[in-house]
């Protein structure tokens, strides 16, 4: 049973043009993981650097001013380029018509038109660096990104365009699911990868405008001073943070959301029973995408809101913790008496439970004020988004790499390195993030080049840490790569899973499925179903 | 059966839009004549009110939201719901800060650069 | 009754044209519910600074040109009911009459885009400008020049989307001409109608929002 051998999406039709033309939404997902592939390395590397230089105190290697371009770069690069594009834009892309039984997305050109408004938007942030790296950080706060002589417009050019993109693939997402999804699946019948992208989706299409027109505000401001921003002209710098963080915190569930689907996903399929709650996970993505829009001010405790404001915003913060908590029980509620079955999809969900759990808490934590306006802006805040954004999102996005990487290329990795490598990265992030944690509940604030002598070890640690991350991903790279070219063939359903994208072929035919989709059972029908040998059995 | 195929195309007659069309042009001239008489704080609710019945015209006859799914009216009040929400918990800052702890500007390190160069 | 032949407009991902008509108007929807809150940022924006400094609104709206604001109105709801005709006539398969009704559109924006130049060269005369650009001393409230940064803001995002618009029923003008829509199929005509009419629609707030509150 060689699938590879025949005729699939990746070898129908040849060449480049073949790919930079085409309207496939599974090239259109694989020519986004090149893309947000290629910007997590250069995040990464700029990460590498921060903590190379934070390894002693006082300069070692770079000035103070490049350390201020790269955590500015290594923020706005792994945000814009890679979190959020990373789950929807590239395997979402990939898998959501298929997991529909979809011949394609609703809009297959605008889907191609996001993939090149995505790499404008990445050549503007490129041209950024080249022309004086920013160093307002990634939340271009005004008023000093309205006065730093470092190339702001061009950085906040590429984060417009790219917000242009998101909205694109929201808007196209959208359309999909309620319009394409094959008869018979009804809206309870859909995998909740796809609920997650469709609650990602609405978060993509409300916020993301906001964010066009703050930074269009921004350039503005910068550009012919129309003093709205400026406090010396009657404007108020506190705006640009409501208007900023509108968008910037819905977006941070734009980046866990779909990582949340995944774990939906491989939790079930590795546990090979039915999962626990499905009505409760969906709903509760949709309540997650609602909350987010309510609870932007708790980045703005010690800004100078009203405290009225701050404390409504602390009060509204606590509920997020509710749909969040459904999922994680729910998780561990499929898990109990399951099959479990410890493949690396499955060990990648595993760290992202635990890990996300570390967020979570902390998050809670940050969003009382009495806890924040003392934590704000050190290191504890620094360990509470990396637990979530990379411990959860960057965590669910390779476990659905790794889930889906036999059906996108149709071939299979060597399962032994990829155990070491998510063991290696498990334990790099939690000695780099972890020790953050520490030093941020002593004192050390976030940003600074510099720091006293006392911060040395956790410093070191931390910075050890990021290289024990850093070997986990380059491991990762190379058995990935390897799979390319030497990889065995993979069978359609490896991983013995039920949805659809499982019942066409490894990799799938340019219209995703032979003859008519048949869809006679749920997502999850674990307890009456199994397969064998790609073969889909009742039990 | 090419009806039954297109039965949701749903043609209105002409004189429904050159109704409308006229409403609005009436509405626009009593909203433009109202704005000459000062009714203090009610300015702003009569003009909202007079806008928000021309937009509903347009969006209901001539973007056929009264005639075509619900779905695509339930998009547009989502859209208003986000917009209040964004202005309302904005507004709650703007509109009450300094109520608890009196906001008094201070110097915070008089020998500071800042106010050299402004002297 | 089945398709039997494949028309030609109908892509491949879709079962039947109603299908694909139906998903094309969804996405415009949410695609406008975007550009609702693209704009919203700008009346969230009014609304603050309104709450803010409600003297200085009043005394400076003074400056606006009312007649012209008005005059505008009118061209625009004028040319929101031609372009919803359009879509009428070809319904009935009336094509010279859509041709000739998106031409009337189209000249009705040029017109707005026209008196909108007017209005504004006459700021940059006098000074009323945005921001630090601004030197008009007519106005004695504190921040004037922040009414200012709003009405540009907002008219000139506003006027860019009449221009995009121009250029998407320019474009459907041509494909009408060349024959590619019938009552079975236009739908890329009702979008753009869709479009324009949110163009009107929003124009409908800014104009007593801006010209007409005191
Ligand atoms: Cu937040």
């Amino acid at each position: 049973m060689s699938s590879s051998a025949s005729v699939n999406y990746l070898n129908e039709f040849k060449g480049i043009k073949s790919w930079l033309f085409t309207l496939d939404h599974k090239r259109i997902g694989v020519m986004y993981l090149f893309g947000v592939m290629i910007s997590f390395l250069l995040g990464g590397v700029f990460a590498v650097v921060i903590r190379l230089e934070l390894l002693n105190p006082g300069m070692d290697f770079i000035t103070a001013d490049t350390y201020n371009q790269m955590f500015t770069l290594h923020g706005a690069v792994m945000i814009f380029l890679f979190i959020i594009p990373a789950i929807p834009a590239a395997l979402g892309n990939f898998v959501l018509p298929l997991m529909i039984g979809a011949k394609d997305v609703a809009f297959p050109r605008l889907n191609l038109a996001s993939w090149y408004i995505y790499v404008i938007g990445a050549v503007f942030a490129l041209y950024s660096i080249v022309a004086g790296a920013v160093d307002t950080g990634w939340t271009f706060y005004a008023p000093y990104s309205t006065t730093t002589s470092t190339s702001v417009i061009s950085m906040t050019l590429g984060a417009f365009t790219l917000g242009f993109s998101s909205i694109f693939t929201g808007v196209n997402f959208i359309a999909t699911v309620h319009k394409l999804r094959t008869p018979g699946m009804t809206w309870f019948k859909m995998p909740l990868m796809v609920w997650a992208l469709y609650a990602t989706a609405v978060i993509q299409i409300l916020a993301t405008p906001v964010l066009g027109i703050t930074l269009v505000l921004l350039i503005l401001e910068r550009a012919f001073g129309i003093g709205i921003f400026d406090a010396a002209m009657g404007g108020d710098p506190v705006l640009f943070q409501h208007f900023f963080w509108f968008y910037s915190h819905p977006a941070v569930y734009i980046m866990v959301l779909p990582g949340m689907g995944i774990i939906s996903e491989l939790i079930a399929t590795f546990s090979q029973k039915k999962i626990f709650g499905y009505k409760l996970i969906a709903y509760s993505s949709m309540a997650i995408a609602l909350i987010s829009f309510l609870v932007w001010g708790h980045h703005m405790f010690t800004s100078g809101q009203s405290e009225l404001a701050s404390v409504v915003f602390s009060f509204l913060t606590f509920f997020v913790g509710i749909p969040s908590g459904v999922k994680m029980f729910n998780w561990m509620a499929t898990m109990y008496k399951g099959r479990i079955k410890l493949d690396s999809p499955m060990l990648w969900a595993m760290s992202f439970m635990f890990l996300f759990a570390i967020g979570g808490f902390t998050g809670i934590m940050l969003g009382a004020i009495s806890i924040d306006i003392h934590m704000h802006d050190t290191y504890f805040v620094v360990a509470h988004f990396h637990y979530t954004m990379m411990g959860g999102t960057v965590i669910a996005f390779f476990g659905g790499l790794h889930y889906w990487w036999p059906k996108i290329w149709g071939r299979m990795y060597n399962e032994t390195l990829a155990k070491i490598s998510v063991f290696l990265v498990f334990i790099g992030f939690n000695m780099t993030f972890f020790t953050q944690f520490f030093l941020g509940s002593q004192g050390m604030p976030r940003r600074y080049y510099n720091y006293l002598d006392k911060f040395q070890p956790l410093h070191a640690f931390s910075s050890y840490g990021s290289w024990v991350l850093a070997a986990g991903f380059v491991l990762m790279a190379y058995y990935l790569i390897h799979s390319l070219y030497k990889g065995e063939k993979a069978p359609n359903n490896p991983w013995g899973a039920l949805s659809l994208e499982w019942q066409t072929q490894s990799p799938p035919v340019h219209h995703n499925f032979e003859g008519e989709v048949v869809l006679d059972h749920d997502p999850y029908d674990y307890d009456t179903r199994m397969v064998i040998d790609d073969k889909l059995i009742k039990k | 059966m090419t009806e039954n195929v297109h039965s949701h195309h749903h043609i209105l007659p002409l004189s429904l839009y050159f109704t409308i069309a006229g409403i609005l042009f009436v509405l626009t001239g009593i909203t433009v004549g109202v704005s000459y008489y000062d009714f203090g704080s009610f300015n702003i609710v009569v003009a909202l009110t007079i806008a928000v019945i021309k937009g509903s015209l347009v969006a209901l006859y001539f973007m056929h939201l009264r005639y075509d799914n619900k779905l695509y009216g339930a998009i547009l009040v989502l859209s208003l719901v986000f917009l209040s929400i964004f202005i309302g918990l904005t507004m709650i800052d703007t509109l009450y800060r300094g109520e608890i702890q009196p906001i008094e500007g201070s110097v915070i390190n008089e020998n500071a650069i800042i106010y050299e160069q402004n002297k | 009754m089945e398709h039997a032949e494949h028309p030609s407009y109908l892509q491949h991902h879709f079962a039947d044209s109603q299908q694909q008509e139906e998903t094309a108007k969804l996405g415009m929807w949410i695609f406008l519910l975007t550009e609702v809150l693209l704009f919203g940022g700008l009346f969230a924006f009014y609304a603050i600074y309104r709450a803010w400094h409600p003297e200085m609104f009043v005394e400076a709206h003074k400056v606006l040109d009312i007649p012209m604001g008005a005059l505008n109105t009118f061209v625009l709801i004028t040319s929101s009911l031609t372009m919803a005709l359009s879509i009428r006539a070809m319904q009935v398969n009336n094509k010279k009459q859509t041709i000739w009704l998106l031409v009337a559109t189209l000249l009705l924006a040029a017109t707005f885009l026209v008196i909108k130049y007017f209005e504004y060269s006459h700021k940059f005369h006098l000074g009323q400008l945005p921001g630090k650009y601004y030197t008009y001393e007519g106005i004695t409230a504190a921040n004037p020049h922040i009414f200012f940064s709003i009405y540009f803001t907002m008219t000139g995002l506003h006027g860019l989307h009449v221009v995009i618009g121009m250029a998407v029923i320019t474009w459907v003008l041509i494909r009408t001409i060349k024959n590619n829509f019938s009552s079975e199929y236009y739908t890329p005509i009702e979008m753009t109608g869709l479009y324009w009419h949110l163009v009107d629609l929003i124009w409908i707030f800014l104009f007593p929002l801006l010209y007409l509150i005191g």
